[in-house]
């Protein structure tokens, strides 16, 4: 009774948290392992177990799974990269640097950002489709064309975020150094960068899965089924026949949320301090 | 859209580890020649593409374009070749971006809400008059018969023509039609071939018969008209029966002598009405912002998305951050075994793409395959995404699993960060447990938690993945006269208005889309004022 009392609440509600939780990723893990490959098939949980779903995810040559996770990792991985060195090299100039406009450029990024990037979609398209005679590279249907997209979004919320961490480094490291003979750029990349890199994980692995869970502007870049990243392409092959392509959709979503989960048990101890940071001030 | 997926704070107080002392004096300057090897070479880069891009754009005649490189190549060089400006060099790099892809695109979208750009009125009002002239062309009475060779080419078709005096003429749908030397003649004269090109056999023409009775192949001389086929072996002379009058600015049918009048709203239209379409755009002042108030077909839908939008967002955070914190309190004792296993688990939901487990969760709930109904209820057959209020529940409830790690991994770290002695003193005084935690725990939470609340909030006003993946925004409002269903939230309402299957209004979309900036924008304005998170900027 005391056991109840103390601890053994805590553990009924964490348990039957985790039955929440856990639920539908069990849901999914059988329905890719069940041969019927069907919604109403995969029911039955873990009932049969075979791999033909997803030898049927990467033969379909309708259906480039493979290209999609590829494409959606090397995006959404050079999104994350430029997110952090833009946001990064900003912060600094905010924190390290007294200039004219400052306050209100900080308080304009955060401002500007506020408005969706998904509703200016009209704009883009006319945007890369003009770019597409000048730079085909960065044009309408590539996929460097979309990093650039998404990087417009680099400086914001992620820029203040770091702002505040850069603030917390005691100006003396930078005095010091700069006495030692150090210019502003090895301040800034060879001391500054490595004080702050929990900060840096956190925001580079947040910007890595919000380019992955990006669907709108993704769609109207990348045209090109071998192009296409797996937002898109899984949401239109889920999209035409929801039911019967069921259990190949749920190996593909297996297999596509295995490195974001991967990354965030690795990264777990820097999220929960990058997240409370911002918050938690004595 | 390339920020964070969850909102986060914004202002930090955790100490790095690992501070470091700095390195030597002779290893800094070793690694400022490299350094300056690294900038120079990339200065050199963007240099060598922006003066091709300079020249890309001039020959495009796109001088819009041509003025913002020049300007923002002299901007890098003064930069970074100069010494003065130190913290420019930090911020031009993602300014560039900012401008480009954040800064034209609101702003383009800005002006777009004060024209009528849609389906009908794409384009400047020369190539609709371009368009109308040549989609209403005839066959030229008693014109001659142009002799005719079907040709391909990149998939794409030509028309090789020798005209009744015998000279021989190439063009397609997109080149006009030029004379060319090197044709192959048969012994009637006819051009029937040319080197490069590929000569449509018969049957090759009964394969694309459809394609090659559409093709249109004008003129070099505009006013001309065109060739058209009907048999693939003779051509003949279309011409438009309409004209446009530049200085009265109408179009005249010059058979039937009726006039078309710009009737300012971007339509050429006649007396009894009949327009000609397509149209072009214009401007219509804020036409697009009173819509939303005085057109009853628009007013009604907008207001139960506006409100909708609202509850959820609202609702989003009330229970994700109740359950977070309920969590954060239960788990957050020194005395329980396996805290770490429960986090690590607690966060998977958190870490699986969002718009996977949106996809997964609409086959949940699927009415007739789903697990809910046919497992959990034993075969019931409860419409849980077809039904306007369950559908709102299940949109609540979803977002609940996507949302609930995050508020229980912030209220932890808020929870211990709270001062224990704080707590001894309550304890002392003979609070209870409960009042320990609704009297000072809870305020102190809430004071600490308050700017990711309102982050969240803003996050969820918008949440366009969860509303297009679980429900589409359905179900559908089959009694409104617009595309609206009772999960629509304002973004996907607009998405639909925009992009949406008929009649696109993307000047009105635009002037929506302003509204939730501004809505957004003020809400996140307020609210910071009044938490004062802003207030160590100085």
């Amino acid at each position: 009774m005391t056991w109840l009392r103390s601890t053994g609440w805590r553990h009924l509600i964490g348990l039957a948290t985790l039955v929440f939780a856990l639920f539908p990723i069990l849901f999914v893990i059988s329905a890719s392992l069940n041969p019927s490959g069907t919604l109403v098939g995969s029911n039955s949980l873990f009932s049969q177990l075979t791999l033909a779903n997803y030898r049927n995810l990467l033969d379909d040559p309708m259906h480039p799974y493979a290209k999609w996770f590829l494409n959606t990792m090397v995006i959404g991985g050079l999104t994350a990269v430029g997110t952090v060195f833009l946001g990064a090299c900003a912060a600094y100039a905010f924190s390290r640097f007294r200039f004219r406009g400052r306050r209100t450029g900080l308080l304009t990024l955060l401002l500007v950002q506020m408005f969706p990037q998904l509703l200016a979609y009209v704009a883009i398209f006319l945007l890369l489709l003009s770019l597409k005679d000048v730079f085909p590279v960065l044009g309408l249907g590539s996929r460097l064309g979309l990093v650039m997209v998404y990087l417009g979004g680099a400086l914001g919320v992620n820029t203040y975020l770091m702002y505040g961490f850069f603030n917390t480094v005691p100006r003396e490291i930078d005095e010091s150094a700069k006495i030692d003979g150090a210019s502003h750029a090895q301040i800034f990349f060879g001391i500054i960068l490595r004080l702050v890199a929990p900060i840096l994980a956190v925001i580079g692995l947040l910007s890595f899965v919000a380019t992955i869970n990006e669907f709108v502007i993704a769609s109207v870049v990348l045209v090109d089924p071998d192009k296409q990243t797996l937002a898109v392409g899984m949401y239109q092959f889920v999209s035409q026949q929801f039911s019967e392509h069921w259990g190949v959709f749920a190996a593909g979503a297996f297999l596509g949320a295995v490195p974001v989960v991967l990354l965030f048990q690795f990264l777990q101890r820097y999220i929960v301090g990058g997240l409370t940071a911002g918050a938690v001030k004595g | 859209m390339s920020t964070a997926t969850r909102p986060e704070g914004n202002d930090t107080t955790a100490a790095p580890s690992g501070r470091r002392e700095p390195g030597p004096g002779p290893r800094l300057t070793r690694s400022g020649t490299v350094g300056l090897l690294v900038k120079l070479s990339a200065l050199a880069v963007v240099n060598a593409l922006g003066v091709y891009g300079l020249i890309a754009l001039f020959a495009n005649a796109s001088w819009l374009g041509f003025a913002a490189m020049g300007v923002g190549l002299v901007v890098v060089d003064y930069v970074y070749f100069g010494k003065r400006a130190v913290a420019a060099k930090y911020l031009v790099p993602g300014l560039v971006f900012l401008l480009v892809y954040q800064v034209y695109v609101v702003l383009y979208t800005g002006v777009s809400a004060f024209t009528n750009y849609g389906d009908g009125h794409n384009n400047t009002k020369a190539t609709a008059i371009a368009t109308i002239l040549s989609s209403n062309e005839d066959r030229v009475p008693d014109s001659p018969a142009y002799r005719l060779s079907v040709l391909s080419k990149d998939a794409t078709l030509y028309f090789l023509v020798t005209d009744p005096a015998g000279k021989v003429s190439l063009g397609s749908a997109k080149q006009p039609l030029h004379p060319v030397g090197d044709a192959v003649k048969d012994s009637s004269g006819k051009a029937v071939s040319l080197p490069g090109y590929r000569t449509l056999s018969f049957t090759d023409l009964l394969a694309q018969q459809q394609k090659v009775t559409n093709l249109r192949v004008p003129f070099a001389q505009t006013g001309a008209g065109s060739l058209r086929t009907t048999d693939g072996s003779n051509a003949y002379v279309y011409r438009s029966t309409l004209r446009f009058d530049k200085a009265r600015n109408e179009i005249v049918d010059t058979s039937t002598g009726q006039t078309y009048r710009d009737n300012g709203r971007g339509y050429f239209v006649d007396a009894s009405g009949n327009t000609l379409e397509p149209g072009w755009q214009v401007f219509v002042g804020f036409e697009n912002f009173t819509k939303i108030l005085t057109d009853p077909n628009i007013r009604g839908p907008f207001a139960a998305v506006l409100t909708w939008t609202f509850a959820l967002a609202g609702l989003s955070v009330l229970t994700t951050f109740a359950m977070g914190l309920l969590l954060a309190v239960a788990l957050n004792d020194e005395r329980m075994r396996g805290r770490r296993v429960y986090r690590s688990l607690l966060l998977m939901p958190y870490a699986v793409p969002a718009f996977m487990s949106a996809l997964v969760w609409a086959g949940l709930f699927n009415t007739d395959f789903g697990f809910i109904n046919a497992v959990l209820l034993h075969g019931a057959a409860i419409p849980w995404l077809s039904d306007p209020w369950l559908a709102r529940f299940a949109v609540i409830f979803v977002n609940l699993w996507l949302g609930f790690p995050y508020m229980f991994l912030v209220s932890t770290g808020a929870l211990q960060s709270i001062p224990t002695d704080i707590i001894e003193a309550a304890r002392v005084d003979g609070a209870s447990a409960w009042r320990i935690f609704a009297s000072v725990k809870l305020p102190l939470l809430l004071v600490s938690l308050a700017p990711l609340l309102i982050s969240s909030f803003a996050f969820n006003f918008n949440n366009f993945n969860l509303i297009y993946m679980l429900t589409g925004g359905g179900p559908k409002d089959l009694s409104a006269k617009v595309d609206v269903g009772a999960t629509d939230i304002l973004i996907s309402f607009v998405y639909k208005i925009a992009f949406g299957g008929q009649d696109r209004q993307y000047g009105f979309a635009s002037a929506v889309s302003i509204l939730i900036f501004i809505i957004i924008a003020s809400i996140s304005a307020i609210s910071f004022r009044r938490t004062r998170t802003l207030e160590e900027l100085n």
